[in-house]
């Protein structure tokens, strides 16, 4: 009735340009990761050199560090997030006065650019004019100074990301919540389940998708964090807060080493998309065991 | 009792804003006082208000070029978006095109991508590949509003196909009947019914083209630098003068805390990318 290709026409600017901003760097950075190509060095074509990038990639210490160093960030980070925002859903599951406009302020670090947010977590803790060392030091003698000290960097990176992001987290299990059924509830009432009962074996099954997909989203969210830190410590102390993504862009980039950059490139996201994937099969496996029918 | 409760709950959730709010109660202070105000212990009060820190960075003329081309570029990348979403839904929702929903589902994809992988080829692209002559599409504000897109089609393709799903057919079918093309239907009966969906698509779209800083400053050296990268630049550059940072920051978040109050019952959907239903 209504000709395919009127369709197809109307498809057409999304599918090119995603083609052309999406699929082609892909492709692009896939080629030249097997290439060894420096526009800078002596010699500045591009030679092939098969498999050797993600050779050296094993041995780069600073890469392996800036991944591990992402990988306790990602689960430190997330993990108090899906804590702490599953316990304010359930508060936002209540009625209180004034709901929607405590909502509203919980809400608003999500709408704050990351560097923005980076630039306000800074002011609120350099040294001499940040609140919090000044508090640290004068309530409890605590040397606060995370351009010195790697421990304190990395768990201000963490506060940070919890501070910008728990609010995500809340809104999809509160929005899992509020669409819950509830017999399920009842029917735990009646069976005289306690409280740590009913959440073990209905709430968390049930809200088992909504905390899978925050765990997914925050979790890739929180492994391509780059600006906010960038802003909050520059990557420092040493390499402490050096997260993959401030790696690639920040020491990788400018030496315009490009066939070992594509290489690392590519392998950070491939990681990425596996431990995901791991994390994924992991869950869902558990989750078919517990239910032997 | 029951008042005792309810009194302790206002008051955990005043503690709980108190601590989401005050980072950003902090900045404000910081930008409404002078360096000499800002010496020493930290007071959280604001005796006479220091409008220095935001005339420095309104006046500044490279800030002016940022601030504009943040207006520009988030506002075509909104306006795209949303056009070109609308055109993909209704394409989705209304033709039998052949595996649609794996192109549904490869158009959402693109979202997952994380831009630190994607920063060295666009690099190479913009700079090498996508050249007219003397033109380069690096450093041009078209290169970042196509380049967001990325991002944001995917976003927008998702949560308008339900908002043109929910559409009732009948009304286009009696529109065609009553001899009107596929472009008058599309004018006249999808975006009048389309157009709240739209509206807070198009200010979600709006808001993360505003606030996206890592390929703006990868992909842009002097013409078509944003507000974002005006903001980081504070930072590396000027080293130490925190009000003029802080006010700076404050004029980049003051159109997201707008939007806000626009969006904010439809954002749960927007930013979980419609992994729940908000």
């Amino acid at each position: 009735m209504r000709p395919q290709s009127v369709g197809w026409l109307f498809m057409a600017p999304t599918l090119v340009i995603l083609f052309v901003f999406g699929v082609l760097p892909f492709v692009y950075v896939l080629v030249i990761s097997f290439f060894d190509w420096n526009s800078f060095a002596a010699d500045p074509t591009m030679r092939f050199s098969g498999v050797q990038n993600y050779r050296d990639l094993v041995f780069d210490t600073g890469y392996l560090m800036s991944l591990w160093n992402t990988l306790k960030f990602g689960v430190f980070a997330v993990a108090s997030e899906i804590v702490l925002g599953y316990f304010l859903a359930q508060l936002f599951m209540r009625n209180f006065p004034l709901k929607s406009f405590f909502r509203t302020i919980h809400t608003l670090p999500l709408m704050i650019a990351p560097v923005a947010v980076g630039a306000t977590w800074r002011l609120m803790t350099v040294p001499g004019l940040g609140p919090i060392p000044y508090y640290l030091d004068k309530w409890f003698g605590y040397d606060y100074l995370i351009s010195r000290y790697a421990g304190q960097a990395f768990f201000t990176t963490v506060v940070m990301d919890v501070w910008h992001w728990t609010p995500l987290v809340t809104l999809t299990l509160l929005a899992a919540l509020s669409s819950m059924p509830k017999e399920p509830f009842e029917q735990a009432q009646i069976d005289g389940a306690n409280k740590l009962q009913t959440f073990w074996y209905v709430t968390l099954p049930l809200l088992k998708p909504a905390i899978l997909a925050a765990v997914f989203i925050r979790l890739m969210d929180a492994m391509r964090t780059v600006d906010e830190v960038w802003m909050l410590t520059g990557g420092g102390p040493a390499a402490a807060t050096r997260y993959v993504g401030l790696y690639i862009w920040r020491v990788v980039f400018p030496k315009t080493d490009y066939g070992y950059g594509s290489a690392m490139s590519l392998i950070t996201l491939y990681l990425t998309i596996v431990m995901c994937w791991l994390l994924y099969a992991g869950l869902v496996a558990r989750r078919d065991l517990r239910k032997p029918e | 009792m029951k008042r005792d409760r309810k009194g302790l709950s206002l008051l955990f959730w005043l503690f709980s804003s108190l601590i989401t709010l005050f980072p950003i109660y902090w900045m404000f202070v910081v930008s409404a006082k002078s360096r000499v105000e800002l010496f020493g212990a930290p007071t959280f009060l604001i005796k006479s208000f220091f409008s220095e820190n935001y005339w420095a960075t309104l006046t500044n003329t490279s800030f002016q070029g940022y601030m504009f081309n943040s207006i520009v570029i988030a506002t075509s990348n909104a306006l795209l978006v949303t056009t070109l979403s609308l055109f993909a839904t209704y394409a989705l929702s209304r033709y039998k095109l052949s595996g649609k929903e794996n192109i549904f589902f490869w158009t959402i994809t693109n979202r997952m991508a994380p831009p630190a992988a994607f920063l060295l080829p666009l690099f190479l692209l913009y700079t090498q590949v996508f050249v007219v002559g003397d033109w380069k599409m690096f450093d041009t504000r078209i290169g970042l509003i196509l380049l967001y897109c990325v991002f944001n089609l995917p976003f927008a393709i998702w949560t308008m196909r339900g908002v043109v799903d929910a559409i009732p057919q009948e009304l286009d079918e009696a529109a065609f009947v009553d001899g009107a093309s596929t472009w008058q239907v599309i004018l006249h009966v999808i975006l009048p019914l389309a157009r709240p969906g739209l509206a807070v698509t198009g200010i979600l779209t709006w808001v993360f083209a505003w606030n996206e800083y890592l390929f703006a400053a990868t992909l842009t050296s002097v013409h078509a630098r944003t507000i974002t990268t005006g903001l980081a630049e504070f930072v590396t550059v000027t080293g130490t003068n925190w009000g003029q940072m802080a006010a700076t920051a404050m004029l980049t978040l003051i159109p997201a805390i707008i939007f806000l109050s626009l969006v904010q019952k439809h954002i749960v959907a927007g930013l979980t990318f419609g992994a729940v239903k908000g």
